[in-house]
């Protein structure tokens, strides 16, 4: 333990000189935490739309209102041809458009029922799912809306009444911020361990650790420590400013948090030394690093793609990604506010895979060494 | 000129020399690709569902039957109390925990009215909205199927009554079976081209300045501006040899459709090397370590252009005020431009604003990295 703290110490003076990678480290975490989480949403507002009213009639003029007061919706365009709608769909500037067909009116008057055509921009197709979604009810509501009118409305035999715990607004920042939080704080562990083994092999100071007397494991130890409380620290920064700025709520145990954001903060950690034990030099240290932690974490953590969808090879995968459990054990701690009885699962996965990487690193040093 | 080959020989001989740095930047991108490439669906099936039965009669047995049968829905339990679902919400093991009341079969029976309580976790918002969205639109479904047999057996009034009803028809543009992969593969493929060049170059001169080689380069007759297109010349070199190689995964692996012109695809492509590996080098300019270059890469760079390029995050639903930053990335600009060329199929003539301003980013740049490494020099 005492060769772990030296190391440690060592390190420490090595941080301090670099004065920009320690600001970096400790500041930049929360700050693009703000910006990101101020910035990112799901919620879709103001999609432009395009009409093509061929009717002008008082039903046509009603139908784009109700899309228009709906406040999802805002009129972007008047398109009078095919290939206005062409146009305007090609180069982005809508990303709907509603095509009313000449003779709604009479149609509907005639007790038709009449085809509103709804073009829709599907390059990408969750919003596209999204706004489906509202323009189908909003027609829907519309054409209920004659039954209404001519009095003949019966109520639907089955009916559905939902609920939604944890969040009952749907706030996408309280299912964001989480997921920038895991992100953040990992990209922030590996980025800083994975060099700090590769450079002292680089600029040839290895050797004279090498001849010290200090056992892989307690150099490995001696590494990571002061990493650990500059990420401690960001990490507490960074989910303070969660609460405050959005609102995040915390519902469950502060000790509890504190124990998974430190397993957490020590197998990204871990990785990153494992990484910097693999690595020859610098340049290859940091490419394995950013592979391995800025797309992975990102995509495969269940962050933005369910993992309940993926592929079933694909859900092996994800067990390698210590933020899978972070952010399970996060959202039930903070949103969910469920005690270890629930979350003793993820908890030990992330140990064992802390302990893990850290065993990694030391075998793998030692190796080197003798 | 002469000097400039030298020193593009001797950086690919320091490539060959390094054979695992080699391999990484050859063969990640490929398995990165394979893997997030089957990720990146928002396409959400398989909602896990738990649904308590306090009725246990034929009806009830009958709607979750339909659940059962659904795609988008798995049946995690089946359970006879509301109780027990806190649980399977609790340990996230069911996003959407659907109650049928006793007394269901009768309610439907004789009022006509039946009622079935769903709640969804919202501790992950999207999901649950798109889950809630599916269970909704199925009972719903259900819910028409059973006015229609009633109908049939001549029960529901007003069956008689011509009124008319609009019928919406849907058509969806570019991606008409709504697949969320053609839209995210430009994507990967442009982020993962961006991981690896920008990383390769912003270690490329600070690197020198660290082993303490920056000395010997300058105290021969190479120039800055020939410093610089040395470095980047081989990185380049690589560049184009990953973009060839995961472009071809896309295409022939995921049969991403590529309806536009390859050509002005692969001419773009290049332009935005050009940005990435400019910003590499103006990174290795302004940083004394590498470890500096990386940490400067990744927060300031990286990491905006990951999640403020409308990669994921569709830049219409950021706030006014964040919107007009987004212009600043590169890779917003050349985000456009693939999903322009692979899923609309339109050329430069739609997209020439994209392609300018990224030129005019990639120039820029690279005319930065000169001027800070000349002033260094001096």
């Amino acid at each position: 333990m005492r060769k772990a703290l030296s190391v440690g110490r060592k390190e420490v003076r090595q941080i301090l000189r670099d004065r920009r990678t320690l600001l970096i480290l400790l500041f930049v975490p929360a700050f693009f935490l703000v910006i990101y989480g101020y910035a990112l949403s799901w919620d879709i507002r103001h999609i432009k739309m395009a009409v093509q009213d061929q009717d002008h009639s008082t039903a046509s003029r009603s139908l784009v209102s109700s899309f228009l007061n709906s406040g999802y919706f805002d009129f972007a365009a008047d398109a009078q041809s095919d290939a206005d709608i062409t146009r305007l769909m090609n180069e982005g500037d809508v990303r709907v458009v509603l095509v009313i067909p000449a003779g709604l009116s009479r149609d509907l008057e005639l007790g038709r029922t009449v085809p509103i055509q709804i073009l829709l921009n599907g390059d990408n197709a969750n919003t596209a799912t999204t706004v489906m979604g509202y323009a189908l009810t909003i027609v829907q509501t519309e054409s209920m809306n004659y039954r209404l009118v001519a009095g003949t409305r019966t109520t639907p035999p089955l009916s559905v009444e939902s609920r939604v715990w944890y969040n009952p607004q749907l706030r996408s920042a309280l299912f964001l911020v989480p997921g920038l939080i895991a992100y953040i704080v990992m990209i922030t562990s590996v980025v800083s361990t994975a060099v700090s083994i590769v450079r002292e092999k680089e600029r040839g100071t290895m050797e004279q650790v090498r001849m010290a007397p200090i056992d892989a494991a307690s150099f490995v130890v001696g590494k990571t420590l002061p990493y650990f409380v500059i990420s401690l620290l960001s990490a507490v920064a960074i989910v303070l400013v969660a609460m405050v700025m959005f609102g995040l709520p915390m519902r469950g145990s502060w000790l509890l948090l504190l124990v998974t954001t430190s397993l957490y903060l020590v197998g990204a950690l871990g990785l990153g030394l494992f990484i910097s034990s693999l690595a020859e030099t610098q340049q290859v240290a940091f490419q394995i690093a950013l592979l391995a932690s800025f797309l992975p974490t990102l995509m495969l953590s269940g962050f933005i793609f369910p993992i309940a969808s993926m592929p079933a090879f694909l859900r092996g995968v994800t067990y390698l990604v210590p933020a899978r459990y972070f952010l399970i054990a996060l959202r039930g701690i903070v949103l969910k506010g469920v005690g270890l009885s629930i979350l003793w699962e993820p908890l030990l996965t992330m140990s064992a895979y802390s302990a893990a990487v850290m065993i990694l690193a030391s075998v793998r040093l030692r190796r080197q060494w003798s | 000129m002469r000097r400039i080959r030298f020193l593009i020989w001797k950086e690919l001989i320091e490539l060959r020399r390094d054979p695992r740095l080699f391999s990484i930047v050859i063969i990640a991108p490929i398995v990165q690709l394979f893997m997030l490439a089957y990720a990146a669906t928002t396409d959400i099936r398989d909602v896990p569902v738990v649904i308590s039965d306090a009725d246990r009669s034929t009806a009830s047995r009958e709607l979750i039957q339909r659940f059962g049968a659904s795609p988008s829905f798995r049946l995690v339990a089946v359970t006879t109390s509301s109780t027990d679902v806190d649980r399977y919400l609790e340990r996230g093991d069911a996003w959407l925990a659907v109650t049928i009341p006793a007394g269901y079969d009768d309610a439907l029976a004789a009022r006509g009215g039946g009622a079935v309580q769903i709640i969804a976790d919202g501790s992950d918002a999207n999901s649950a909205g798109v889950s809630l969205g599916y269970a909704t639109n199925l009972i719903a479904g259900y819910g028409q199927e059973l006015s229609a047999r009633r109908a049939a057996l001549g029960v529901s009034p007003g069956a008689g009554a011509r009124i008319g009803a609009l019928e919406p028809r849907v058509r969806v543009w570019f991606n008409p079976r709504l697949q969320s992969r053609d839209f995210m593969i430009p994507g990967i493929v442009a982020l993962l081209l961006l991981l690896v060049t920008t990383n390769l170059s912003a270690m490329g001169i600070v690197r020198e300045r660290e082993v303490g080689t920056l000395e010997q380069l300058n105290v021969t007759p190479l120039r800055r501006s020939e410093l610089i297109v040395g470095k980047l010349v081989p990185y380049g070199l690589v560049g184009v040899v990953d973009v060839v190689l995961v472009l071809s995964v896309a295409v022939l692996w995921f049969e991403v459709p590529l309806r536009g012109s390859i050509v002005q695809l692969f001419a773009m492509t290049l332009v935005y090397l050009l940005s990435t590996l400019g910003l590499g080098l103006f990174v290795s300019t302004i940083s004394s370590t590498q470890q500096q270059a990386m940490m400067t890469a990744v927060f300031f760079f990286l990491m905006p252009m990951v999640l403020l390029s409308g990669f994921v995050f569709p830049i219409e639903n950021m706030p006014a005020v964040i919107q007009p930053f987004t212009y600043l990335l590169p890779l917003r600009y050349f985000l456009v431009i693939l999903r322009a060329i692979f899923m609309k199929g339109v050329g430069i003539e739609t997209w020439w604003p994209q392609a300018a301003g990224l030129l005019g980013w990639g120039v820029t740049i690279l005319l930065l990295a000169i001027m800070r490494s000349s002033k260094r020099s001096a």
